[in-house]
């Protein structure tokens, strides 16, 4: 996996709240090749059901073009498991979503995919999304050393993340290498719960 | 005497690891469940040269891609589709893991055979690659939903890296009125703390409404704690749940049976146990629910009207429900009872289980459908229940589409999708945009309603029909 170190990149608005997976990428893509599932990116969002970009959506907007930053609302990214809403973003290059809140499993999922979700402050939030409306093309720069996001305006803010996480992000840790160096204690539970559970 | 704990918390105790300092636990599986969504966790598990650690403790179906028309895999007409259905089973084959293919009478959507199978059982820890793993936490289990690479971490390891979620109790005490069921209980909730209003907890329903719910009722409320966002959600295993597991095929037997009951029985929340947060509802004042938009929360009962997105407290609010109507082609003020559907499906994870089929039979018994309606039976074992009881002659006669059991319309990836601009009354879990097709417009109902609203081709108030 990439590390994940300072990012400073083009940033885009997504201003809906609940902005479920199902959204970022259609359920009949899932069943295609990670290769075809790019084609799959917010689609019906972006395209109207004739194929044509529609208007008014921050996606469409070449200006934002080259973008590896979401910023969206409320639940960010809820609903279904599919790991491929996040593959599918990485896919079109994105690396770093911020958001007020996210759904659970999409917030766990980034990180197996070298993916940093970031939660700040929904007013903080807010603005950074009309800062990005003004000024498309703005960018947003990320430390995740420092924990610190800088917005277009100057203002840098802290993002919490646990050292864990942040540890795996930096080094691009693989993290069935890390769990299989955890081999005695596992082999120490399946010896102990043969018999606390025996009829599993 | 130790300090009172809850549920979940004794759960979590029993499957630690390795706790570290950093606030993260690696947790046991007991059972990890797979569909054939699984196929490139799979792939990902090979690449490394790897099998998969626990077989034993590994079960999978194929639910998504299997079509409703035929369950011969060979009918599917997409290649990839058709491979993902028989690639689960070879992947099985090849580890040692058990499996329910396509023409098993065993087969069906996952989070219907867990429980049917008796692979759910109170106080395990359950994890599938599918978001409604949830589900199985009616029997008093902790079930949750994991990513891909998750999937493929639990395959080479057995084991998950958490940080403790927190915990939520939501109380829905009285009694629920005649025709109400689970699934308008979790539409209440839902609509009251909204989709986002559980996230980073795991819910567990008490109270005596849910004390009175069947085992079915239980796995429906379960099933949507995803839809509010929660991590997972549970009930308190009691003899509901005792009497549902005996005898199935995978629950303990003789001695085991006594082992597994002491265990069992010592699993509630103890007295006195606290809570992150507590949410109460009074079940009376429960009505059958409807959603009209495209969020789970967006529900109100079936006597209500659309509402008026200038009444919404905030502009992101009134901004999200005027496309949500916008989508959904409702205008503000009119009676839900007023609104005419296209379509009717009844079946997913949430409602396919027998009582839910019951229940709509009950409802479509001598009646004619007026729109076309589908049951799609979670399971080859339920379907053949409901043969069994003749359920299937009632629906035929009434003019509903009896097929084969699996996801379906739920989520379409088998090709069971609406067409845009069609209206479903929908017994599933999600009415997200497009969630049943392109432009499809999707109502979150219980059984009953659908099959009220089969009937009469518009939403009505299944009160009025039963009894
Ligand atoms: S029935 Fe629907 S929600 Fe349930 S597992 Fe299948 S696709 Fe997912």
């Amino acid at each position: 996996m990439d590390p994940f170190t300072t990012l400073s990149a083009i940033a885009v608005p997504i201003d809906q709240a609940n902005v479920d997976t199902d959204q970022i990428i259609p359920a009949r893509y899932l069943g295609k090749p990670r290769e075809q599932q790019v084609e799959g990116f917010f689609h019906d969002m972006r395209l109207d059901p004739n194929g044509r970009p529609r208007e008014g959506v921050t996606l469409n907007n070449p200006a934002y073009k080259g973008a590896q930053i979401i910023v969206g609302n409320q639940n960010f990214a809820c609903g279904s498991s599919r790991e491929n809403a996040v593959t599918v973003m990485v896919d079109h290059g994105y690396r770093a979503f911020i958001a007020p809140s996210f759904g659970d499993i999409f917030f766990n999922n980034c990180f197996q995919n070298g993916c940093l979700p970031i939660r700040l402050p929904a007013e903080r939030v807010a603005r950074l999304r009309v800062i990005l409306h003004e000024l498309p093309g703005a960018k947003i720069s990320i430390d995740l050393a420092g924990q610190t996001v800088k917005g277009p305006d100057g203002q840098t803010d802290s993002f919490e993340i646990d050292s864990f996480r942040k540890e795996m992000l930096l080094k691009g840790t693989d993290s069935i290498t890390f769990t299989l160096g955890y081999e005695k204690d596992i082999a120490r539970f399946e010896t102990a719960q043969r018999q606390d559970v025996p009829w599993l | 005497m130790a300090d009172p704990r809850t549920m979940f918390e004794k759960i979590w105790q029993r499957h630690v690891v390795v706790d570290r300092d950093d606030g993260y636990t690696l947790l046991y599986i007991d059972r990890h469940l797979m569909h054939d969504g699984s196929a490139p966790a799979f792939a990902r598990l090979q690449a490394r040269g790897m099998k998969v650690r626990r077989p034993d403790r590994s079960f999978a179906t194929p639910d998504h891609y299997i079509l409703t028309s035929s369950s011969r895999p060979q009918d599917i007409a997409d290649p990839q589709q058709r491979h993902l259905v028989e690639v689960i089973k070879e992947n099985c084959d090849a580890d040692g893991v058990t499996v329910f293919p396509a023409g098993d009478p065993r087969q069906g959507i996952i989070h219907v055979v867990g429980p049917e199978q008796g692979l759910t059982q109170p106080g395990l820890l359950i994890v599938c690659g599918d978001s409604h793993t949830s589900t199985h936490g009616a029997l008093g289990a902790l079930a949750f939903g994991i990513g891909s690479s998750e999937v493929t971490h639990v395959m080479a390891t057995q084991c998950l890296w958490q940080r403790k979620p927190k915990a939520m109790r939501i109380n829905v005490d009285g009694t629920l009125g005649e025709g109400i069921t689970g699934k308008d209980i979790i539409l209440a909730i839902i609509a009251r703390i909204g989709a986002a209003g559980a996230v980073g907890h795991v819910m567990e329903y008490a109270g005596s409404a849910i004390r009175a719910l069947s085992m079915e009722g239980r796995l429906t409320l379960c099933n949507m704690s995803i839809e509010a966002g929660g991590r997972a959600g549970m009930v308190a295993p009691d003899d509901t749940t005792f009497t549902y597991l005996q005898g199935k095929p995978f629950a303990p037997k003789g001695e085991n049976w006594d082992k597994a009951m002491a265990l069992w029985k010592s699993l509630p929340t103890d007295e006195g146990a606290t809570f992150d947060r507590e949410v109460t509802l009074n079940a009376a004042e429960i009505a059958p629910m409807v959603t009209w938009g495209t969020s789970p929360e967006d529900a109100l009962s079936v006597t209500a009207r659309v509402p008026d997105p200038a009444s919404a407290p905030d502009q992101t609010k009134q901004e999200s429900m005027r496309r949500a109507l916008d989508y959904m082609d409702l205008k503000p003020g009119t009676p839900m009872e007023q609104v005419a559907v296209d379509r009717v499906f009844i079946g997913s994870c949430t409602n396919s289980r027998i009582e839910d089929l019951r229940l709509a039979a009950k409802v479509a018994k001598g009646r004619k459908a007026q729109v076309p309606a589908w049951v799609v039976a979670g399971s080859g074992l339920i379907k053949a229940q409901a043969e069994a009881e003749g359920l299937d002659k009632i629906f035929r006669d009434a003019g509903f589409e009896w097929r084969e059991p699996g996801c379906s319309m739920c989520i379409g990836v088998n090709g069971d999708t609406g067409l845009p601009g069609q209206r479903i009354a929908s017994t599933s879990n999600r009415n997200f945009v497009g969630r049943q097709g392109q432009g499809v417009r999707t109502h979150l109902v219980s059984p009953a309603m659908a099959a009220a609203a089969a009937v009469t081709g518009r939403f009505t108030d299944v009160r009025k029909m039963l009894g």
